[in-house]
């Protein structure tokens, strides 16, 4: 099925990227038509991908892809393209609307800073990188907007590059998402070798269609795993996490559009995208590699929440909640929830980054202050940014009913219920959720509630450039939650293809309940724990975190992040560290022994052919000329240029030859 | 007296002689020039007397080539003289002993 729009589906990208190309041939001083331009380029591509969301509604399961030769060598083509279906678009929409929220509030955020417009280069560079991952129909193509997006992170991790803590961090991010790429770009060779296109849909040729997956049998659990590895970097989870919260060094803006809404979810996105490799030769919806991905989605939603309640940073707590939400969405996917997933990533897309922007906001009003400690009782002076962020955090927890998040928690709980291979993974993930709320109603607590502090004492309200954005995104989160609800699952039914039904009796299942009941577990064991945070209780000082001081042992091991940092310092790190030494060594004296031994037997026959020739060629070379030249003198005493000379001797020459002739007559 | 071969050739073999000592002993480059011009006539005349007393009915070869080698020697004469002058202006002397530039 082909559609006129996928063939010019590429000019989605393509206006960020010629935003971000013209603004960076702008000098520093034009800001105002730098952050025109990138706002400009990014409603071109809001608007663009609402027409293409507009033409996936109808038919149900909507998919339309073109493909163009790339380039041929020898008998093989390269051939790449773009699709659209319901994923691609609703990824689409999703990406562009938050990254239009975002931009608008860069441009308040980043008033002050003398890098102005670069920050809109890079920007707008990522956004286009983005679209382009979304709508790749190959998975070298998206392979390519893959990096392409990594390094739009990396540049701007390290944006503010005076800061050595941000450089850090930025090369951290680079190299551990590149350790996951590696097994990415492994699997995809593999899945080349094997398929013979990475085409993902090519009218039944394409490799994630029938045909070629029947090549697949042996190989596919491993093809499905080493790219699975690429999503692990990209989506921050459990053994490549480690990035994600140093990433926070950068600007806020960063963190909410790269660091929480897109970019991270292209992991998840990824693993959506390839499904069928993961799900081929299922039985009863289990495979090795789903079983995999579950795992570690589950490890990493535990740990990073658990890690996040013990964080001082206001932006790394959402960090940390940003890994552990992706866990939830890598468990969906594991378990055969991919609409659910999918769903929770696009409603995790806006409430994430309504909380980032709350969290800039209030570090934008709090003069760069990001320990929430020093906060406390900004919801009298922010009362908007308090409001936006109360939506966002009861987004997040899952509260039912009226906020997105509840919903497409619930539906994920509903499918893990249902995984037949092991309820495990379940009550970890209910705990999880639990852990969620508590970590955001400390967060509420410290930051907006109580008595003032040191650092929100002058605090004040941002200006209406930041403030909107967030109104937007909040109003998302919510709105959002109509289309995700399960008495009227459109959504839902727009992505895997069904008819969608109205059935209010839907709306009250089980599930709700949990549901509810682990929101007001957490909300109240929150509150339990931290009514007195901040301030001096019994014997404990103002500035000590209850937590910390009922179980300071726990704590610190969370507020270390549970020295995984360190657990990698020592092994991972050391052994490369160990093994740049022996190359070094090898190198420098093995190696270069070699090499200076050649060096030292040239020069030996350099020698010995130098005296040869100094002594043996030159001297008999020298001793010709000296002779020659030694004839020369004699031989040209006889010019003397006396003409009647030589007249007489020719004269003389003349007779003597007729004398000769006479006598010999 | 019979005018005879011999005769002309004696003549002409003094003529030649007085010619290549004007060329050998004079140091005027002017002179050795006239020196040379009678060697030339020298050869002429041995030419016209060859043919003179050669079979008889002949073609006049000795006389033309004569006629050719007088214009040849008037155009010698003409370049030899310019040079002497080249050569005058340039080292202001005609003294050939001086002119020694091209000496080994």
């Amino acid at each position: 099925m082909s559609s006129w729009i996928v063939t010019y589906l590429w000019f989605i990208p393509a206006a960020p990227l010629a935003a971000s190309l013209v603004i960076l041939s702008f000098s520093r001083a034009r800001r105002k038509s730098s952050a025109t331009l990138a706002v400009a380029g990014q409603i071109a591509a809001l608007t663009m991908s609402s027409v293409a969301f507009g033409l996936t509604l109808q038919p149900r399961g909507f998919r339309a892809f073109h493909n163009f030769t790339w380039f041929t060598f020898g008998e093989q083509t390269l051939r790449i393209g773009f699709v659209l279906d319901p994923l691609a678009a609703a990824m689409l929409v999703m990406i562009s609307l938050v990254g239009l929220c975002i931009f608008v509030f860069s441009v308040g955020y980043m008033a002050d800073d003398k890098n102005f417009t670069r920050f809109f280069v890079y920007l707008s560079f990522f956004s286009g990188a983005m679209l382009g991952v979304v709508i790749s129909n190959s998975l070298l193509l998206l392979f390519v907007f893959w990096e392409l997006v990594g390094l739009a992170s990396y540049l701007l991790i390290g944006f503010w590059i005076e800061r050595p803590n941000a450089a850090a961090a930025a090369k951290k991010a680079f190299i551990t998402t590149r350790i996951g790429d590696m097994g990415f770009f492994l699997g995809m060779l593999w899945l080349y070798n094997r398929s013979g296109t990475l085409l993902f849909y090519d009218a039944g040729k394409g490799c994630l269609e029938s045909a070629a997956l029947g090549m697949l049998a042996a190989s596919i659990t491993f093809i499905a795993l080493l790219i699975f590895c690429g999503a692990v970097g990209k989506s921050g989870q459990f053994p490549l996490h480690v990035w994600l919260p140093d990433a926070m060094e950068g600007p806020t803006p960063v963190s909410a559009l790269i660091h929480a809404a897109t970019m991270v979810a292209a992991g998840v996105f990824l693993v959506a995208r390839v499904y069928p490799l993961f799900s081929l030769g299922a039985i009863n919806g289990v495979t090795t590699s789903l079983t995999v991905v579950v795992w570690i989605g589950v490890t990493t939603a535990l740990i990073a929440a658990l890690i996040a309640i013990a964080q001082a940073d206001i932006k790394r707590i959402l960090a940390y909640s940003t890994v552990s939400q992706l866990g939830l969405m890598m468990v969906s996917l594991g378990v055969g929830g991919v609409a659910a997933g999918i769903m929770h990533l696009l409603a995790h897309g806006f409430f994430k980054a309504l909380l980032f922007l709350g969290a800039g906001s209030v570090i934008h009003g709090c003069d760069g202050e990001q320990d929430i400690r020093k906060m406390g009782g900004l919801r009298r002076f922010m009362p908007v940014t308090f409001f936006t962020y109360a939506i966002g955090m009861m987004a997040l927890s899952g509260v039912p009913l009226f906020f997105s998040g509840g919903w497409t928690k619930e539906e994920i709980l509903h499918a893990v219920a249902h995984w037949p291979s092991s309820s495990l993974p379940y009550y970890l993930i209910l705990a999880g959720v639990v852990l969620t709320v508590l970590y955001m109603t400390r967060q509420i607590i410290y930051v907006f509630f109580g008595q003032t502090r040191s650092s929100s004492g002058h605090a004040h309200e941002s200006p209406a450039v930041m403030t909107m954005p967030l109104i937007a995104l909040a109003l998302c989160a919510i709105f959002f939650s109509v289309v995700l609800t399960p008495a009227w699952p459109w959504l839902h039914a727009y992505l895997t293809g069904e008819v969608v039904q109205f059935g209010i009796a839907r709306l009250i299942q089980p599930m709700f309940f949990v549901s509810l009941t682990l929101v007001g577990m957490g909300v109240g064991l929150g509150i339990w724990m931290y009514r007195k945070a901040g301030v001096r209780d019994r014997n404990r000082p103002a500035e000590i975190d209850p937590l910390e001081y009922a179980q300071p042992a726990l704590f610190r091991f969370l507020a270390n992040k549970m020295w995984i940092d360190e657990l990698y310092a020592r092994t991972v790190i050391a052994f490369s560290w160990m093994a740049a030494r022996l190359s070094d060594w090898m190198d420098r004296y093995f190696w270069d022994g070699l090499v200076r031994g050649f060096g030292a037997i040239g020069q030996l026959f350099g020698s010995l052919t130098t005296s040869v020739d100094e002594r043996g060629i030159n001297a008999a070379v020298d001793d010709t000329t000296a002779g020659t030249r030694g004839l020369g003198r004699l031989i040209s005493g006889a010019h003397s240029g006396q003409i009647q000379t030589y007249l007489n001797i020719i004269a003389i020459g003349m007779l003597a030859l007729l004398l000769l002739y006479a006598w010999l007559a | 007296m019979t005018p005879t071969l011999q005769i002309f050739l004696m003549i002409s073999a003094a003529l030649f002689s007085i010619g290549l000592l004007a060329a050998l002993s004079r140091r005027h480059a002017i002179f050795i020039l006239i020196g040379i011009e009678m060697m030339l006539a020298a050869a002429n005349l041995n030419f016209i007397a060859f043919w003179r007393f050669g079979p008889q009915h002949q073609p006049p070869i000795g006389v033309m080539i004569a006629l050719f080698s007088i214009a040849i020697a008037a155009a010698e004469a003409a370049v030899g003289l310019s040079i002497v002058i080249a050569v005058y202006r340039h080292y202001r002397t005609t003294n050939v002993d001086q002119l020694d530039h091209l000496r080994g």
